[in-house]
């Protein structure tokens, strides 16, 4: 048993533990230094980790095999870190609108990282339910953290059912797949797994375990949860859903298909490709006639978990690679729309996208943000979105002529159609910062240090991650060298 | 560092500028954009004249690796297919800039968009990387939809923004697709142009697999240059568009098909391309001949200018369906004289539009009295549109209708009544209408281009026209060289026939002045 290397997962949680208990201690008005503390504290144990030489760098098992430290785990740890420190920071914006509890408001997002952190890291089912119960269960109480609007209640409730009914398909796979194998750790079950290929309880095993994660990544037809949950959840927590919950999703989901049962994916093909094709369509439909931000985001997300499963369906290493590399262009724009809806709405109090109107004469640089966050999404360049689709695109044709499967072909085409269906909603956007008729608020709005700090960080992140993606792009080739 | 990268960097660099100018700094906005566009079109005529014809390989190049792993490097380059077109569009560039004081309102946020389109589309005719090259065609044309659709003029503005974006974006992606599957295919682990070429040489792309690139490759780009049918969003979004965005995109974003056809699909997949040339020829009679048809029929003059140059397209494409190396020579000429062409005549249809507020030509009139200097450049540029002799056009179309009489002679027949003919009739009847015959009475009062800034973009374009019609030398000497290269590739096995081509036109331009 080698318990050192959960340092920084202890770490974040003794972190957690430590912000519910300075409550006490903390005078009302300044509890929003507690999130700064907590960024201060996160901030220091990402950079542990960047310098490659502290905890997380020694790779290796721990706890019989169910806990894997590796390449994958390491970038999405540091993917994870990030996205925690940079919703804390709209956290921190948000507190004046959250009635009661903010330090455990922060103390929550720092849980549910802890969750994100070990389904990074999960190489047994046991260790993948229970991290995703921890990212779940958090982000129940998340969800309906205000308390006093309806909209924020039916988002937790609605949450809480969907999330239930995904965590028993769950639960009902692992035991089936234990039930037919004996075997919990993906290394071991991956050994024997081409003895069950045949076997159907085995094939339902893994199709519900799919489900089950299906749900977190919001992949059609497990979406249902996606335009209500986002639309009445706090503007924090709808951004940690959207990145953080999507990426663990995502890790999870690399790691089940490609080291637990990599012979049952290979017989998958079509039903990953007709998944991804659905979701794109799906998700990029259904935006089109959303007149609220948060509910448009939320059809987006999911026509971009579509995006993100062409990297799954092409089955090889530049698909994964492709899937973490737009992940990390997908944080900074994700993350930098939410933040300037958590802070143009605070004033406005309504989040429709009309609200935006005159947003050009209130605060430049939001509106420059929003603009930008809106164009990588749609893949224009140079932003993070238009390399990330290149490279996505690029696996699955390269899958294509490799396989001659022709339904790889009819993807890329829907992937198309999917892009171009997608200019229109996010040039609407752009258009109602620009180009409404009547503006009815000009008062300029003003930002905070932190706030003109966190935009900051996000709009150099899309820049950078598009026009260099060296190095993102090595560290994401290294990690997909683990799932070989 | 090159002189390509100053010329595709200044446009870049002064749009990033512009961002942090106050909005109120109208003059500033508008001589930091002016400047900006002049610098390159100084640099790209000093290295138009350094350029030296037919030597061996790329010149003024640099190469910076970018993305070591999938073999991405920045890469720019010229050789005499694209330093023509480089020339041309900085020169377009310049004019738009100046052309556009037409815009009255949120002028710092339409001098940024221009100054990305004439960066971008510059830097993607220098480059030598197919991934560059796409995405910076990418950076200018996005851009264009913007400003169609927030700057644009007419109550069908709307509708021509969401069509051309629909179809250009529809256009690029194909294309894209296609440039992703070239580079999978080729096996080389490269985007750069001269490596997959060299590479090409030797491991010749399967055919099957050069059946399914090259309609991808063809129609893609094809989309982007209104290869009929699917040239109905550029007459509508031409008409629909700010003049200085009209000019740009029609002269020189238009032309990067046309380019990465030549540049690209030609060399790369002979085979297909052999296979798929007769059937564009054919619909390049579409282009010729349907839609100078519809231009006839044209009662707004932009919608005419318009459809008159998407027939003009036709020309080009014959050019390329030739496959011989005078085709492609003419196909390039009449890419660069179209540029300057389509530029000039939708700045002085601005201009009159500007004016008069309508395009109309029923309403319009006697225009050559009122406003002699517009009146008489659009003369010219009309006559040079109906391929006048002493016009750069004339050069280039006269060049491909001997490429193509080779190997489509009815396809030439047909096409050189539609150029004689049809682009005679609809150009005429157009300036009578707008230039000759009764002014009418609201119209005696508006003013001529009064000044020498007014003046200059027309005169500019009209002159580039003039000195490449009378002196075509300037451009074939450079160009033929390397279109050889191209053809040589395209036709594999046929080396024999090319030599006798080539030493039937050892003199290019004594055949196209005779």
């Amino acid at each position: 048993m080698n318990a050192s290397s959960i340092t920084l997962e202890i770490c974040v949680i003794a972190l957690g533990v430590v912000l519910m208990l300075a409550d006490f201690w903390m005078p009302a008005e300044r509890k929003k230094f507690a999130a700064y503390a907590a960024i201060a504290a996160l901030g220091g144990l990402l950079l542990i980790s960047l310098s490659g030489n502290g905890v997380c760098s020694v790779f290796g098992t721990a706890f019989n095999g169910a806990f894997v430290e590796d390449g994958l785990a390491l970038f999405f740890k540091r993917f994870f870190l990030v996205a925690a420190i940079l919703v804390l920071f709209m956290a921190a914006e948000f507190s004046d609108r959250i009635a009661a509890g903010i330090s455990e408001y922060y103390s929550l997002i720092v849980f549910a990282l802890a969750g994100m952190l070990f389904a990074a890291s999960a190489n047994d089912f046991v260790m993948l339910f229970v991290s995703i119960e921890l990212i779940t269960i958090t982000f129940y109480v998340l969800t309906s953290f205000q308390r006093g609007k309806i909209a924020s209640l039916e988002a937790g409730v609605k949450y809480l059912i969907l999330g239930a009914l995904s965590s028993a398909f769950l639960v009902f796979g692992i035991a089936l797949i234990w039930g037919t194998t004996g075997k919990l750790n993906f290394t071991e079950l991956a050994a024997v797994a081409v003895q069950f290929e045949a076997n159907k309880l085995f094939l339902l095993g893994v199709l519900f375990v799919l489900v089950g994660l299906g749900f977190k990544i919001a992949a059609f037809p497990f979406q249902i949860w996606v335009p209500d949950v986002y639309q009445g959840a706090p503007t924090p927590t709808t951004a940690f859903l959207a990145v953080g919950s999507k990426a663990a999703g995502f890790v999870l989901l690399l790691r089940v298909l490609f080291t637990a049962v990599p012979a049952v994916t290979a017989h998958w093909t079509d039903l990953l490709i007709v998944n991804s094709g659905i979701t794109i369509l799906y998700g990029n439909l259904c935006a089109l006639p959303q007149r609220n931000l948060k509910r448009l985001l939320g059809y987006s997300s999911i026509a971009h978990a579509g995006y993100l499963l062409l990297g799954v369906a092409a089955l090889n290493a530049s698909g994964q690679a492709a899937v973490m590399y737009y992940l990390a262009g997908y944080l900074f724009t994700v993350l930098a729309a939410f933040t300037v809806i958590c802070l143009v709405a605070r004033q406005t109090d309504t989040e429709d996208i009309p609200a935006l109107a005159g947003l050009n004469q209130r605060s430049p640089l939001l509106a420059a943000t929003m603009t930008l966050a809106m164009a990588s999404l749609a893949g224009i360049p140079p932003l993070a979105g238009f390399f990330g689709k290149f490279l996505l695109l690029k696996s699955v044709i390269e899958s294509a002529q490799a396989t001659h499967n022709h339904g790889y072909y009819c993807l890329v085409f829907t992937a198309l159609a999917g892009v171009v269906i997608s200019l229109y909603y996010y040039f609407g956007v752009i258009r109602a910062i620009y180009w409404s008729r009547e503006t009815p608020d000009l008062s300029p709005i003003s930002l905070s240090a932190p706030a003109k700090l966190t935009v900051w960080i996000c709009i150099a992140g899309m820049f950078w991650i598009g026009l260099f993606p060296n190095t993102v792009l090595n560290l994401a080739n290294e990690a997909a060298n683990v799932l070989k | 560092m090159s002189i390509l990268t100053y010329i595709a960097g200044w446009p870049l660099l002064a749009a990033l500028a512009l961002v942090v100018v106050p909005h109120n700094y109208r003059v500033i906005i508008r001589a930091i954009a002016v400047l900006a566009t002049l610098i390159p079109a100084v640099l790209a005529v000093k290295m138009f004249c350094q350029f030296v014809p037919g030597a061996n390989g790329f010149q003024f190049e640099q190469q910076i690796p970018w993305v070591e792993s999938l073999g991405i490097s920045y890469h720019v380059g010229v050789d005499g297919l694209n330093v023509g077109l480089i020339l041309m569009g900085a020169i377009v560039a310049f004019a738009a800039a100046l052309c556009s004081w037409e815009i009255q309102t949120r002028e710092k946020e339409f001098y940024i968009l221009l100054l990305v389109m004439t960066g971008g589309i510059l830097g993607a005719f220098a480059s030598l990387d197919l991934f560059f090259f796409y995405f910076l065609h990418e950076l200018a044309l996005v851009p264009t939809f913007i400003m169609i659709g927030v700057w644009g003029r007419g109550e069908r503005k709307n509708y021509a923004t969401f069509q051309i974006t629909l179809y250009l974006s529809i256009g690029a992606l194909i294309a894209l697709i296609g440039l992703i599957a070239l580079y999978l295919q080729s096996g080389a682990n490269t985007f750069d142009i001269p490596k997959l070429i060299e590479h090409a040489k030797t491991n010749p792309l399967p055919v099957n697999a050069q059946h399914f690139i090259f309609p991808l490759l063809l129609f893609g780009f094809g989309i982007l240059v209104s290869l009929w049918p699917f040239h109905s969003w550029a007459p509508l979004g031409y008409g629909a568009a700010p003049s200085p965005t009209a000019m740009l995109h029609a002269g020189v974003l238009k032309k990067f098909g046309l380019y990465g056809l030549i540049r690209i699909a030609l060399p790369l997949m002979p085979q297909a391309a052999h296979h798929w040339m007769t059937f564009l020829a054919w619909l390049c009679l579409g282009n010729i001949l349907y839609v100078g048809w519809v231009a006839m029929r044209q009662k707004d003059l932009n919608l005419l200018i318009g459809n008159s140059s998407v027939a003009h397209m036709g020309f080009i494409f014959l050019g390329i369906a030739s496959l011989n190396l005078i085709g492609i020579t003419g196909a390039v000429l009449i890419m660069i004289a179209h540029g300057f062409l389509a530029a000039l005549t939708f700045a002085l249809s601005g201009y009159i539009y500007q004016k008069t507020g309508t395009l109309e030509m029923s309403r319009l009139g006697g225009l050559c009295r009122q406003i002699p200097f517009i009146g008489t450049a659009l003369l010219m540029a009309a006559m040079a549109g109906c391929g006048l002799p002493g016009f750069a056009n004339f050069v280039g179309e006269v060049t491909v209708f001997f490429g193509a009489w080779k190997v489509f002679p009815l396809v030439t027949v047909l096409a050189v009544w539609g150029a004689l003919l049809i682009g005679a009739l609809y150009m005429l009847r157009a300036m009578r209408n707008v230039l000759h015959g009764p002014l009418p009475e609201k119209w005696n009062s508006i003013p001529d281009a009064s000044n020498v800034w007014r003046k200059l973009p027309y005169a500019l374009l009209l002159a580039s026209l003039f000195v490449f019609g009378v002196w075509p030398r300037l451009l074939t000497e450079k160009i033929t060289p390397d279109a050889q290269k191209v053809v040589a590739m395209a036709n594999p096995g046929l080396e024999k026939t090319t030599a006798v081509v080539i030493s039937e036109i050892q003199n290019p331009q004594s055949s196209i002045r005779n």
